[in-house]
């Protein structure tokens, strides 16, 4: 069992509105949920802020039942490839989606969600020790998908909560989706330490929102880079919260100056502002940067979390000893997941990760031991918290406009997509928007004579930031 | 350009709609009035008006018609 629900009966879980929900009735609903669902097998979970789409989650993760966590704003094309891929037995989602569904059979229901039974006939294996599954790319719905274990999950539950003291009188804001990593570590280090999470569907740019924050006297909450570039912009700094006492970033590098502004902030009100680095591979969490350091240390992505340790790569696979010496960022630690499943068969393998990630991200170590994150050896961006592969992206385009090439490249926060063909850009640039939820204001669409290739016909996406400057 | 049509066009830009159909909208109403629209749509604002939102008006900033409330108050001197 990975939550201890029963030491807290009596506590607060969760809050939604005016509406509290203690650990026993946490206990009670979600068991409710696993009781209908019966034996070990996949559920599909179409999260939302909200206590019935956790009660989906703890239900499961708590009886040996697999879920996988999507955005229940998931486009229905990607969703039902995900469905035929991996055939679930059930799906866990909002009333209001089951119109999509109709030729399957609800077998139960609680506050506004509906469990629907699929009609897959062929069993699915799944390894012993597989607990949750999560999308790597939400938005481009790739069916690829990492492999968790309970192991994983508890290991860097435990970690995070020690790192970041997390106790029983702690009282989080669900201010990131449930079906994202980080998002999800908010919820399970709180449930694991006893503490309550204020559930909302509400944003940072609704009074409900900072109403909730003061009434409920709300202690943490948490952003990715793009929170922090728009809680300067909503003036944050004049705000008066008492109460809140811990900012918590991760989910991309957030720019240096606006790290130092945070961490200044923090420091004046007696807060903490607590910068940290992650990936859906690794559960959520790697590193962090002490929230002592964070002005010290400000654009830093801080040391390996409790638990796990990082090493330096050069190209040759060796270790990097030197300091301020750019490599490949590896993390070793019990949180590294099983690895990736890309069809349904893959989710009976077993550990093929031996835990260890090669994060793909440039990193150097500095004199004091530091971690800075310098570049990336991949190619994918982070747009608005979320990973964009662009090699993902450039196939989308390419399977849609059939007649034109495509090169994608950018920097996080900005798409740009080059194209060779005529006057096309509002169509790609629609198409997009729908298709991986994107927002159209971090798209830029060029169309260019040719893409710049080499002697081998590979892209020089080096040649293509001249259209751009960034 | 009056204020009116001014306002009108950063809310038919920013959204991608004609302007026709800006006096309807409301925030979260439309896929791209979502929480990253919303900081578009408050920069392009304070752009083409010269002016600086107080954080509850960026809030209270929910629809068109709300918005026309906002800008006419006393602080920005905007007249609709």
């Amino acid at each position: 069992m990975m939550f201890n629900l029963s030491a807290y009966k009596g506590d607060v879980s969760l809050i939604d509105g005016e509406h509290c929900v203690t650990y026993e009735m946490l206990i009670h609903k979600s068991n409710a949920i696993a009781k209908a669902i019966g034996n070990r097998c996949l559920v599909f979970i179409l999260c939302t802020n909200t206590p019935a789409s956790i009660y989906g989650y703890v239900g499961t993760i708590n009886n040996n039942i697999v879920p996988l966590l999507l955005d229940y704003k998931l486009d229905n094309s990607l969703l039902n490839e995900l469905l035929n891929t991996y055939k679930p037995d059930y799906l866990w989602l909002p009333k209001s989606g089951r119109h999509h569904f109709s030729g399957m059979k609800c077998v139960f229901g609680d506050d506004g969600y509906e469990l629907l039974k699929t009609c897959y006939e062929e069993p699915v294996s799944l390894y012993e020790d597989l607990a949750l599954l999560m999308t790597t790319s939400g938005s481009t719905g790739s069916p690829k998908l990492v492999r968790l274990s309970y192991d994983n999950i508890r290991s860097n539950t435990e970690s995070i909560v020690s790192y970041l003291n997390i106790d029983a009188g702690e009282r989080a804001i669900t201010s990131l989706p449930m079906h994202y990593v980080y998002g999800l570590s908010v919820i399970n280090t709180h449930l694991y330490a006893g503490a309550s999470l204020v559930v909302t569907e509400k944003t940072m740019f609704q009074r409900e929102f900072w109403d909730m924050v003061k009434t409920q006297a709300v202690t943490s909450f948490s952003g990715v880079p793009y929170t922090y570039t728009m809680l300067e912009k909503l003036r944050f700094f004049r705000m008066n919260l008492p109460s809140l006492h811990t900012l918590t970033q991760a989910g991309g590098k957030l720019d240096p100056e606006l790290h130092e502004k945070f961490a200044r902030y923090a420091m004046e009100r007696g807060k903490k502002f607590v910068v940290m680095y992650g990936a859906a591979e690794a559960t959520a969490r790697m590193g962090y940067l002490p929230a002592e350091y964070s002005l010290a240390k400000a654009g830093a992505m801080g040391i390996a979390i409790p638990g796990g340790r990082f090493e330096l790569s050069d190209d040759n696979d060796n270790i990097i000893d030197l300091a301020d010496t750019p490599g490949e960022l590896i993390y070793y630690g019990p949180n590294v997941s099983l690895g990736y499943a890309e069809n349904k068969e893959e989710l009976a393998n077993g550990d093929e990760q031996h835990g260890r990630l090669a994060t793909g991200d440039i990193a150097q170590r500095d004199q004091d031991g530091f971690y800075t994150v310098v570049g990336r050896k991949k190619r994918f961006l982070k747009i608005f918290g979320k990973r964009i592969n662009l090699a993902e992206v450039e196939h989308i385009l390419r399977q849609h406009f059939k007649e034109s090439e495509f090169a994608c490249t950018g920097r996080d926060d900005y798409l740009f997509i080059f194209f060779v063909g005529g006057d096309m850009d509002e169509k790609i640039k629609s198409f997009l928007v729908e298709k991986i939820a994107i927002h159209p204001s971090a798209l830029r669409v060029l169309s260019i004579p040719d893409l710049p290739k080499n002697a081998a016909g590979k892209t020089l996406y080096r040649e293509l930031e001249q259209y751009y400057d960034l | 350009m009056t204020d009116l049509e001014k306002y009108t066009k950063v809310f038919a830009e920013t959204f991608d709609v004609n302007e026709s159909e800006v006096e309807k909208l409301e925030y979260q109403g439309i896929e791209l009035w979502d929480s990253v629209g919303h900081m578009s749509l408050i920069s392009a604002l304070e752009e083409a008006f010269d002016i600086m939102l107080d954080t509850d008006d960026i809030i209270e900033l929910s629809s068109f018609e709300k918005g026309k409330e906002i800008l006419s108050k006393n602080a920005y001197g905007i007249k609709f």
